[in-house]
């Protein structure tokens, strides 16, 4: 393992174990509004300062990354799946198959999707808890997520298919799920690995738009979507540098998982 | 760009006028030209104005159009312009103008009393659907126009307008005959280039028949550059370029922001006419438990919830100190209709438990439940990318929390609010805001009359459903009615007291009028009324 994957490994354990540990490390919690230091900078009480209605800005940092490390990845793993569903397969069984699931591909990648989630978010009940917004949020976006990433694997699955590999296992008796899964699936394994880590930030960010939408989080639970906001109208990066924590979290997290993940997916590590 | 500024003062003026001259000669010399830079926050949709409605095109036509009266943004009192003095009749119903002689229109074209008949027979033509002209309709019938001079006509309504001579501030008056239409003007400036999605730039009208007291034609500006911008953060950061010299309707933030980088350019006016507000639904057929309809229509929950929230907070955590906890439905700063017997709504827990329990509410581990056992939980709605309001409706989700009401803060789409609003009524409480609201009661009247379909609380109600409605619309009628200030006046006290009392609306906060105007730009003392900071665009120069 090369020193990067370690570091990346560490780093990554490091994220989710101050996250979960957020309940002993931020005792006041996400939610307190200390109303008197509203704004504030960073200080002793508050160690990157508070956000504009008073908020620990390091609690809510804590809590949204357990919330955003937890739910982006599992919506991901969602959408990936899906993705290899309908496009492994359309592509492993080619002719009309491929064409009907390649049709409604399209047709999901026409909808407007923004305006689908917009729908959606207008259709539910209004009295749900921040908890279930976390959860319903996610779980649209790993249900609407998987489209691009079935054309992808729906391609790759092509290619496999004709390859002489398979060509000579089938030869050789081996047929139906049973090559898919021993021959097929495991060729598509560095397609889906990057598929799952780039939905990740994708969603991580699609969160955050929607939440300009109030599709997001519902106040007062963090994400890194709903702390991203705080970045809106900064008019130089100068300004407050600890607004930056949660983005420079995010890219962090994001390139250690594609660090550590890197030798699956064939990539020089 | 603006290079230009600074060679105005030429120095062979300067060798003549020499040291003698006194410095008022002198600054009115200097203010003979330059250009005024500001942004349009959307596409003006009109340069006619009897069809205007949008606000780019509202600035345009207060900056280019001659009225025959003025509201004075300053002051608040309506003073003579085109007129040189009216008379509305005891009932409200005709108004009789003397107009000023002598008078032309930018391309030249005479004004006389025929320009102002013209001017209201376009503006009442019902095929024209001009949303001013709306404002006059107050019945049935045809408006009788009658010339009686060159500077005299006389305008009679089929019945009585409330706040007849104010509502002419916004007619500006076209020309009869010019062929050039509406673009003949009688205001301050005219519209000399229009670049769709980039620019309107304002000449100076050379025929503007005001001199200052010294007797310089005015205006002082060359011309307004409006540049079409509707990105508040890119406003703002040529603002700090200096590229435009001007922000009305400033956001907190960047009011402090600026102000901590030049504390001169910045202007808090105090608290302008907006205001922000909660309201329940107390419609009858909302698709709502029985028993949430019961709390919301009682005047004493609604009491509770408005002593439970924390008013100075909104103001200086959400507003950073630029707002001012409101004290019912008039803004302070509405200098004549504000009731000041009105007392400051006071932020008291206790009082509000006391309240509740007094209707059989109580508190169980923590959870405020009703004589049923039914927990208070209800839903915020709000529009959402609204920060502010999103961030009040989460100060008062943690207010309510400490009497026990839990409060889910749910953030819409507008589109999807104003269908649950209007169409379904499919919600428990709404945080919104008036913007701009009118000074004259009448301009509200749709919301507060029982019938109106923006009753927001509960609309277009076939007889008033509570005593309390049924006492507003009488004296609402009672003001509409009345041509006589004190009468409007002691009515519509009345109406706020009524409002305090049973608070239909909980409102929150007024916001303060905030501005920025470039350190180059003298004359500006921006106001807390639209448009705030070139209120008095004809004295307004640029160095």
């Amino acid at each position: 393992m090369s020193i990067w994957r370690r570091l990346a490994g560490a780093v990554l354990l490091l994220v989710l174990g101050l996250s979960l540990a957020s309940n002993w490390l931020a005792l006041a919690g996400y939610a307190k509004q200390y109303r008197a230091a509203a704004g504030a900078p960073p200080s002793r009480e508050h160690w990157l300062g508070t956000d504009d209605i008073g908020r620990d800005r390091f609690a809510r940092v804590l809590y949204g990354t357990r919330i955003s490390l937890l739910l982006a990845p599992a919506a991901a793993l969602l959408s990936t799946l899906m993705a290899a569903l309908v496009g492994g397969l359309a592509g492993y069984l080619g002719g009309a198959w491929a064409k009907a699931a390649m049709a409604i591909t399209d047709l999901f990648l026409s909808l407007p999707w923004l305006f689908l989630l917009i729908m959606v978010r207008a259709l539910m009940p209004l009295n749900v808890s921040p908890l279930t917004s976390v959860l319903v949020t996610f779980l649209m976006l790993g249900l609407l997520g998987w489209t691009s990433a079935a054309r992808v694997l729906c391609a790759s699955a092509g290619t496999l298919r004709d390859s002489d590999f398979v060509r000579q296992a089938r030869a050789s008796g081996i047929r139906g799920v049973r090559l898919f899964w021993i021959h097929v699936l495991p060729n598509l394994k560095p397609v889906l690995y990057a598929q799952f880590w780039i939905s990740i930030p994708a969603f991580i960010v699609s969160e955050a738009n929607l939440g300009i939408l109030g599709l997001g989080v519902a106040e007062p639970m963090p994400s890194w979507g709903s702390l991203l906001r705080e970045l809106e109208g900064l008019v130089s990066a100068g300004e407050e540098p600890w607004k930056f924590v949660p983005l420079l979290l995010l890219v962090v997290v994001v390139t250690s998982f594609q660090l550590l993940l890197s030798k699956e997916e064939g990539l020089p590590a | 760009m603006r290079n230009s500024r600074g060679k105005f003062m030429s120095v062979g003026i300067w060798k003549m006028v020499g040291r003698s001259l006194s410095v008022g000669l002198l600054a009115s010399l200097a203010f003979a030209q330059g250009e005024l830079r500001f942004c349009l926050r959307s596409e003006p949709k009109t340069f006619d104005p009897l069809k205007v409605e949008d606000d780019a095109s509202v600035a345009i036509r207060y900056l280019t159009g001659g009225t025959l009266v003025r509201l004075n943004r300053q002051t608040q009192v309506l003073e003579p312009e085109l007129a040189q003095s009216w008379n509305v009749s005891k009932d409200g119903r005709e108004i009789s103008f003397k107009l000023r002689g002598g008078l032309s229109f930018s391309d030249g074209t005479p004004f006389s009393a025929e320009d102002v008949g013209y001017t209201v027979q376009k503006l009442m033509d019902p095929a024209l659907h001009s949303p001013t002209g709306d404002t006059f309709r107050s019945g049935p019938g045809n408006v009788a126009i009658k010339v009686i001079s060159p500077t005299q006509v006389s305008i009679t309504f089929p019945a009585p307008v409330a706040g007849l001579d104010r509502q002419f501030d916004q007619v500006a008056i076209l020309s009869a005959h010019s062929p050039k239409k509406e673009l003949a003007v009688l205001g301050a400036f005219m519209v000399a280039d229009y670049k769709p999605g980039a620019t309107v730039l304002l000449k100076r009208n050379p025929n503007y028949w005001k001199t200052d007291s010294q007797g310089h034609k005015l205006p002082y500006l060359d011309s307004i550059s409006l540049d079409i911008q509707p990105n508040r953060d890119v406003e703002m950061l040529r603002f700090k370029r200096n590229e435009i010299d001007l922000i009305n309707s400033l956001d907190s933030e960047y009011f402090d922001k600026l102000a901590a980088a030049s504390p001169q350019v910045v202007h808090d006016a105090g608290p302008s006419l907006d205001s922000e507000f909660v309201w329940f639904n107390e419609v009858a057929k909302a698709p709502l438990p029985d028993y949430k309809k019961n709390w919301f229509r009682s005047a004493n929950f609604r009491r509770a919830i408005s002593d439970a929230i924390n008013r100075e907070d909104l103001a200086k955590v959400v507003f950073r100190g630029h707002a001012q906890p409101a004290m019912g439905p008039v803004s302070p700063a509405n200098k004549f209709w504000f009731n000041d017997k009105l007392k400051p709504m006071v932020y008291s827990p206790d009082a509000a438990i006391k309240t509740l329990q007094g209707d059989g509410f109580r508190s169980e581990n923590g959870t405020l439940k009703d004589k049923d056992g039914n927990a208070i939980v209800f839903s915020i709605i709000t529009n959402s990318g609204n920060k502010y309001r999103e961030r009040m409706a989460t100060m008062i989700q943690e207010d309510l929390g400490k009497i026990g009401v839990k409060v889910n803060v749910v953030t819409l789409d507008f589109p999807s609010l104003l269908d649950r609003m209007t169409q379904t009524f499919d919600y428990e409480a709404i945080l919104l805001g008036f913007t701009n609201p009118g000074l004259d009661p009448n301009e509200q009247m749709n919301v507060w009359l029982s019938s109106s379909e923006n009753h927001q609380w509960n609309p277009q109600e076939k007889s008033p459903e509570t005593a309390w409605e049924a006492e507003i619309d009488r004296l609402m009628r009672v003001q509409a009615a009345s041509s006589i200030p004190g009468q409007r006046k002691e009515a519509f006290d009345r109406v706020q007291e009524i409002v305090v009392q049973q608070e239909p609306f909980i409102y929150l906060v007024n916001r303060n009028a905030l501005s920025a105007v470039a350190l180059d730009v003298h004359g500006a003392s921006p106001v807390i009324l639209v448009p705030q900071t070139y209120w008095n665009a004809e004295r307004l120069s640029v160095r």
